[in-house]
């Protein structure tokens, strides 16, 4: 059974002339347990909305998000938010870590609102992604390679089924971006976690061997191309 | 992590204006407890003040004039009475004890009362309290000689054995000085009645003071009366203030005293509004900054999201911030709120020697500080509930 499955979802926002316009519209998709995958988009294609309707950040139109048995779409917002604190893991390209927080804290924080937070954990995650010396530092004291390994400790933090990564690799520089891919992939089959992947870098695509392109996978993209 | 540190934290990241929010809540928090408690305790204590007397006799006029001027030693004397009044009332069935005072000169401001030992041996000022001697002796009534107050023996740092010349009328003029010359035999203690602002000397010293009217010489200003029972208040009432015209016999002084907080009570209620004014706007204060900061944080909400948190527990945790701002400032409140009693308490001191509790408790130290934290949480309510309705898609996107 896969960890993630997604049926006929869609997703439509209302434009500023008060048209409904469809963004998303996947017919299906589907991860394994474990299964290591990356999606070809570029930007503006609606892919980041789609790892949001994933998340539970946004919810569906119709459709259904099966992650395990749990359907995302049919959640009560409350509810999707449990799941994805205790399910998920969410990297961000801007990394979105909490400036006025430690490293440690960061971590901390995101465990709060899933299983607990539990400071030996977060120190442990922490040291696997070599910031055992940086943890009290605040990110504003650390690289952005280094910014990047505390938001990859964070969203490894509750040891999550299902790891999402929105282009993780945009702010960084090519050493650190091949630094920072082999971590997150390293540490998602370490923890036996699935990871989807959202790049439109070639390099970072390169390495992986299941690859979709989001155009064909979104039918609205593949309406808009035409 | 819990929720409290998360709030802690936020009010770290935006210290300078938690702190100026949390000072303007304490001043209008401090203020509002000292207003509520000098009021409180000015109107007690000074309708409790009567150094043991039930009423007083002076000349006619106005009843709280007179209370002011022999009990409260503040006010200009209405006018005296003659010797045949002060020998009739002393001698009534119905007056258990009275002292006779004259008041018309003073000691570099100090009020200089001319009365008779008997005040000092015979009389409880208060309860199971009369006035004693720190030091030295009481005045001998045939002599030149004086005892001071507490207050007024430490203001003018006199001591036992000084001497000094009096100054004739109520308020200080060196040009005033009157050739006697009196000597300090003692000194009372503390009672915190308006008599450790006075200096006492013999009733026929003052009486008979050079400069005065030789023919007032047997003249007193006020007669201090205890009756022997309550219903002599009325008869008495009846005698001077109805029937009589020539005399007013000020009776109950407590019942004279709380008129006077009846006549000023719009003034409290001034105060009062005031007070809850500040304290309001400086709520209203608690909502601005925190809604100010919203724009700045509204990306940290928005991970807060993602992480997982609720849309509850990001209203809880502004709402708790606000509280806590208005905790911070409450007990902050309290600092200001001592100095400004002591503040107060001194000058109410100095002005009329009665002595406020500072330290005392009162209702309003519970209430008040509820009541302020309830209102910094709701005003914690307008931002929290903008946070609550943010999108996090939006203000998750990346800042270019």
């Amino acid at each position: 059974m896969p960890l993630l499955t997604l049926h006929s979802v869609k997703k439509s926002f209302l434009t500023p002339t008060g048209e409904r316009k469809v963004i998303v519209d996947i017919p299906h998709f589907a991860i394994e347990a474990g299964e290591q995958c990356a999606l070809r988009g570029e930007s503006g294609s609606g892919k980041t909305t789609f790892l949001h309707l994933i998340a539970g950040i946004l919810s569906a139109d119709e459709g259904s998000i099966l992650i395990g048995n749990q359907d995302m779409a049919k959640l009560a917002e409350s509810k999707r938010d449990r799941l994805r604190a205790e399910s998920l893991g969410y990297i961000f390209q801007t990394f979105n870590l909490l400036q006025g927080y430690t490293c440690l804290e960061n971590v901390l924080l995101g465990m709060s609102f899933g299983p607990g937070s539990d400071k030996k954990r977060a120190t442990e995650v922490l040291e696997r992604v070599g910031l055992g010396h940086r943890l009290n530092h605040y990110p504003r004291q650390l690289s952005t390679g280094q910014q990047q390994r505390v938001a990859v400790a964070r969203a490894l933090a509750n040891r999550p089924k299902l790891i999402l990564a929105d282009e993780p690799t945009g702010n960084l520089d090519p050493s650190n971006s091949r630094e920072s891919l082999t971590l997150i992939r390293d540490t998602c089959k370490e923890t036996g976690a699935s990871l989807l992947l959202v790049s439109h870098d070639p390099h970072v695509l390169s390495t992986f061997q299941s690859v979709q392109d989001f155009s064909r996978l979104n039918q609205v993209v593949q309406e808009t191309a035409q | 992590m819990s929720l409290f540190h998360i709030v802690l934290r936020n009010l770290r990241q935006h210290l300078l204006s938690t702190v100026i929010t949390a000072l303007s809540i304490a001043l209008a928090g401090g203020l509002l407890m000292s207003i509520w408690i000098v009021k409180q305790q000015s109107q007690e204590t000074f309708t409790r003040v009567n150094i043991g007397f039930d009423a007083v006799l002076g000349a006619r006029g106005s009843k709280l004039q007179l209370v002011l001027n022999s009990i409260f030693h503040l006010e200009a004397s209405p006018g005296n009475l003659n010797q045949t009044d002060y020998d009739y009332i002393r001698h009534h069935p119905t007056v258990k004890r009275s002292i006779p005072i004259a008041v018309g000169d003073n000691l570099k401001g100090f009020r200089i009362v001319g009365t008779l030992p008997q005040l000092f041996t015979d009389i409880e000022y208060a309860p199971h309290h009369t006035f004693s001697l720190s030091q030295g002796k009481l005045f001998d009534p045939n002599k030149k000689e004086a005892i001071l107050g507490s207050f007024a023996a430490e203001q003018l740092n006199i001591k036992v054995g000084d001497t000094f010349h009096p100054f004739h009328g109520l308020a200080y003029d060196p040009r005033n000085q009157h050739p006697e010359e009196y000597t300090v035999t003692g000194i009372l203690r503390a009672s915190n009645t308006p008599a450790d602002k006075v200096i006492w000397i013999p009733l026929h010293g003052l009486q008979t003071m050079g400069g005065h009217d030789p023919k007032a010489a047997n003249d007193i200003s006020a007669v201090l009366i205890q009756l022997r029972s309550p219903t002599s208040g009325f008869i008495l009432d009846l005698m001077y203030n109805k029937q009589g015209n020539r005399l007013t016999f000020a009776w109950p002084i407590g019942a004279i005293v709380a008129d006077l907080f009846g006549k000023i009570g719009w003034f409290d209620k001034v105060l009062t509004l005031i007070a809850y004014l500040v304290a309001l706007v400086s709520a209203a204060g608690v909502l601005v900054a925190i809604y100010n900061s919203m724009a700045a944080r509204s990306r940290d909400i928005a991970i807060l999201r993602a992480l997982g948190a609720h849309r509850r527990t990001i209203l809880g945790t502004i709402v708790l911030e606000a509280a806590t701002i208005g905790t911070l400032g409450m007990l902050a409140a309290f600092v200001f709120h001592f100095a400004i009693m002591a503040t107060v308490g001194t000058i109410i001191r100095t002005q009329t020697g009665v002595l406020l509790n500072v330290w005392s408790y009162d209702r309003v130290m519970i209430w008040a500080p509820l009541a302020m934290i309830s209102l910094c949480a709701l005003g914690g309510l307008v931002p929290a509930l903008k946070a609550y309705r943010a999108d996090i898609a939006s203000n998750l996107a990346p800042i270019s």
